[in-house]
């Protein structure tokens, strides 16, 4: 059986000396897979992130990528093999939508044709007319457009790995969920590894295809997304409760529903 | 404004060469300044424990007023002296502050999550800096050398105080002749010059604003490169330039000094040796150290300025004694006293031709007993001046209802004329008493030392060159006080060319 694309072994990551920001965190994510972290605002999502890019290093334990230790991978290599996309975009303000997605290609000194056939090839992928954007500056797009040309640039050089965190937390609900389909169109093609993290439950239903629940630097479940909904945890509960309602429900005489009503129960 | 037109264009060639040396100094000023500046603030950007102190010290450094930072670098060896590289470092020192701080705010003021995308993308910390960090602050840093180069071409007027040219020279020129003509054809194309550059480097600045940059941006930020580096250049030129192959003959910022700065000029010209005119120097002290550094050769001084300003000895009235002391002093550090010009250039206390008639005036104790309803003009060194007026206070209990009023010597004249100061110490050649209808008070209790005029240089200079010994002892005696006076008033009232003066005169003696 091959190696786990990214593995957790019993990391802990502290940032001062009374704040553990992970304990004791083991995950394998399988190659293809993509796994969507749960967790209230400093739960220590961003950190698990920048420990698999060696952004950061864990303090004990250790983060495998591709079966090698991050403490050995350089860097820069590693960091280019894999694809990361921030809530905030973070796109290069001074640069054309088409330079931004070429940055690691311009870094990893593609031929100019090359990048320019990738960079068309990419808009397209994300759903950007490649002659119509390819020009534009990045307070040109609205908030949507500007996620599309971030993910774009995040699998500019097919990296195996892509790192997403709060990728659509900043978007309408609308833009969001054209955005969730979009992601799942363009996975079913580029099956990356991925992980997401993000603060909303619902996010995690529609993308992962595990889920992982993270409380206080520790991880409580990582499953199926239908395990996860039916789990008794109250840490889980707390986050699948504070799903949205939809009160339309009620109409039906039958009586109540046992626990409001969680979304998830409608998933395949 | 007619006047200053006709100036120009009678001083077409001038101008040019001036105006030239202006652009030159600044820019190479503000290139070093950027060259040194942007990589400063880079560094302090990266430590913030760095950036406070380097701030600080840049902050200090543009509080000291650039006449006095002049002074500070007199002494100092490599940037220190009278000339371009002096005048080059003291404007490099102003414009670094504008430049740091702009580089550092403009780093700063990089969003995080930019930043963090470059490092997730795997940039080096180069690679950051070169495709993100440098292009995003770079508005920032192009409007930090704006201000440099802006602030350069005001200070580089007053650069011309240490002989570094540029258009300062009419400015001080001016002065000296009190004719506001002179001045304002240095002080309108220097304005205009700080104007057009605001404006070309707002410019430039605008064009390389992320969202407008573009192919035409890029360009503008190649010629801006290639400013720099020439600047750099000019400014390895200067500061690699070694001694001259001639005498530099220096002068003090006065009239009289011009015109016999180029007397000394053209009698060893006569001679045949090749020499360097640097006039117009910021006063004495500023003399005196260039000629101890080797910036300049040879200049007049006079025996009781040397005496009491240069060595701090105490005042004599005897002036073959005063003048034997100072060649002994000036000996100790290798330079050497001339004989004497022949004239004695004291102090001259002035009033009003009208006043001294209408109340009797006739001793410096006549004025005395009417000096607490009068108010007095001083320049600055008769301020300070152990020969000065503290002195002349106390010699003829001289009082005045406030403190005097310190003004530009050459400005002062002006001041007693118009009524709005009534006394002023003067010199005693000087043409515009006569111009301006003023009266000198005799100095009848003899309190000011003898001030023969005579030059003074540097004995390794006259070994060299024994003909210029020769050449310059043949004005030992000639130029008498009414000569001089002469020539004063030719230069300060008729306005006559100073080089034209300074011929007729060599070629009255024989």
């Amino acid at each position: 059986m091959p190696d786990p694309a990214i593995e957790f072994r019993d990391v802990t990551f502290v940032r001062d000396v009374t704040q553990r920001v992970l304990d004791g965190f083991t995950l394998a994510v399988e190659s293809g897979e993509v796994v969507a972290m749960v967790g209230r605002s400093g739960a220590g999502k961003t950190t698990l992130l920048r420990l698999v890019n060696r952004l950061l290093l864990p303090r004990t334990g250790s983060v495998l990528v591709a079966g090698r230790d991050t403490r050995e991978w350089e860097p820069i290599r590693l960091r280019r093999r894999i694809g990361y996309v921030l809530q905030e975009v973070g796109l290069f303000p001074h640069m054309t939508v088409a330079r931004n997605v070429a940055v690691v290609p311009r870094l990893e000194r593609w031929p100019a044709e090359r990048i320019d056939g990738r960079v068309a090839e990419l808009l397209e992928l994300v759903g950007l007319n490649a002659q119509q954007f390819a020009r534009r500056w990045p307070d040109e797009l609205s908030g949507g457009q500007r996620q599309r040309v971030g993910v774009a640039r995040a699998l500019a050089v097919d990296p195996p790995v892509l790192l997403m965190d709060e990728p659509f937390g900043a978007l309408d609900p609308l833009t969001r969920a054209e955005l969730h389909a979009e992601f799942r169109r363009i996975q079913a093609r580029v099956r990356k590894t991925v992980i997401i993290v993000t603060h909303d439950m619902g996010e995690a239903f529609a993308l992962g295809d595990r889920i992982g629940v993270l409380d206080e630097g520790r991880l409580v479940i990582c499953d199926r997304p239908g395990v996860v909904a039916a789990s008794a945890d109250v840490r889980v509960r707390r986050l699948l409760d504070a799903l949205p309602a939809i009160p339309v429900v009620r109409t039906r005489a039958e009586g109540q529903t046992d626990s409001g009503s969680a979304p998830a129960g409608d998933r395949p | 404004m007619n006047a200053v037109v006709t100036f120009w264009s009678s001083h077409r060639r001038e101008l040019a060469v001036l105006f030239g040396q202006h652009i030159v100094l600044v820019a190479t000023a503000t290139s070093v300044a950027v060259a040194l500046g942007v990589p400063l603030g880079i560094f302090a950007s990266r430590r913030p424990r760095v950036a406070a102190p380097i701030v600080a010290v840049a902050n200090v450094v543009q509080t000291i007023p650039s006449l006095a930072m002049f002074g500070f670098l007199l002494p100092v060896p490599l940037v220190g002296g009278v000339g371009a590289r002096a005048a080059l470092a003291v404007l490099i020192l102003y414009g670094l502050l504008p430049i740091v701080r702009t580089t550092i705010a403009g780093l700063r003021g990089i969003d995080a999550s930019v930043r963090d995308a470059g490092l997730a993308m795997g940039m080096t910390a180069g690679e950051l800096l070169r495709q993100v960090e440098l292009p995003l602050a770079l508005p920032s840093i192009v409007a930090g050398a704006r201000v440099a180069a802006v602030v350069g071409v005001g200070s580089a007027t007053i650069a011309a105080a240490i002989g570094a040219g540029g258009l300062g020279e009419y400015i001080y020129r001016g002065l000296s002749m009190v004719d506001t003509t002179v001045i304002l054809a240095g002080a309108i194309p220097a304005a205009l010059l700080a104007l057009s550059v605001d404006g070309a480097l707002l410019w430039l600045e605008r064009q390389l604003s992320p969202r407008r940059r573009s192919r035409t941006g890029r360009g503008v930020a190649g010629v801006a490169a290639a400013v720099v580096a020439l600047g750099l250049a000019i400014a390895i030129g200067v500061a690699s330039r070694g001694a001259p192959g001639a005498i530099v003959v220096g002068s003090k910022n006065f009239t009289e000094q011009l015109v016999l700065g180029e007397v000394v000029a053209q009698t060893l010209e006569r001679a045949g040796l090749p020499v360097v005119r640097r006039p117009n120097l910021g006063g004495t002290l500023i003399c005196d150290r260039a000629l101890l550094n080797g910036d300049i050769d040879v200049y007049v001084e006079y025996t009781g300025t040397a005496l009491t300003a240069v060595f701090h000895r105490p005042i004599r009235a005897d002036s073959s004694v005063v003048f034997e002391e100072v060649k002994e002093l000036y000996a100790r550090s290798g330079r050497t006293l001339l004989p004497p010009l022949g004239y004695n250039n004291t102090f001259a206390i002035l009033v009003r031709g009208r006043d001294a008639r209408a109340l009797g005036l006739k001793t410096i104790e006549d004025a005395a007993r009417k000096s607490t309803n009068w108010h007095a003009g001083f320049g600055y060194e008769f301020v300070e001046r152990p020969d000065g007026y503290r002195g002349l206070a106390t010699t003829y209990g001289l009082r005045f209802p406030e403190a005097p009023r310190v003004m530009d010597l050459t400005l002062s004249y002006r001041a007693l004329a118009s009524g709005q100061v009534d006394l002023i110490a003067g010199d005693a050649t000087a043409g515009l008493i006569q111009a301006l209808d003023l009266v000198q008070l005799e100095d009848n209790r003899h309190y000011f030392p003898p001030y023969d005029a005579a030059a003074v240089a540097r004995a390794e200079t006259l070994l060299r060159y024994p003909a210029a010994r020769i050449a310059l002892d043949r004005l030992a005696g000639r130029i008498s006080a009414s000569e001089m006076r002469a020539m004063n008033y030719a230069a300060d009232v008729e306005h006559r060319d100073i080089t034209a003066i300074a011929r007729e005169f060599l070629d009255r003696i024989p």
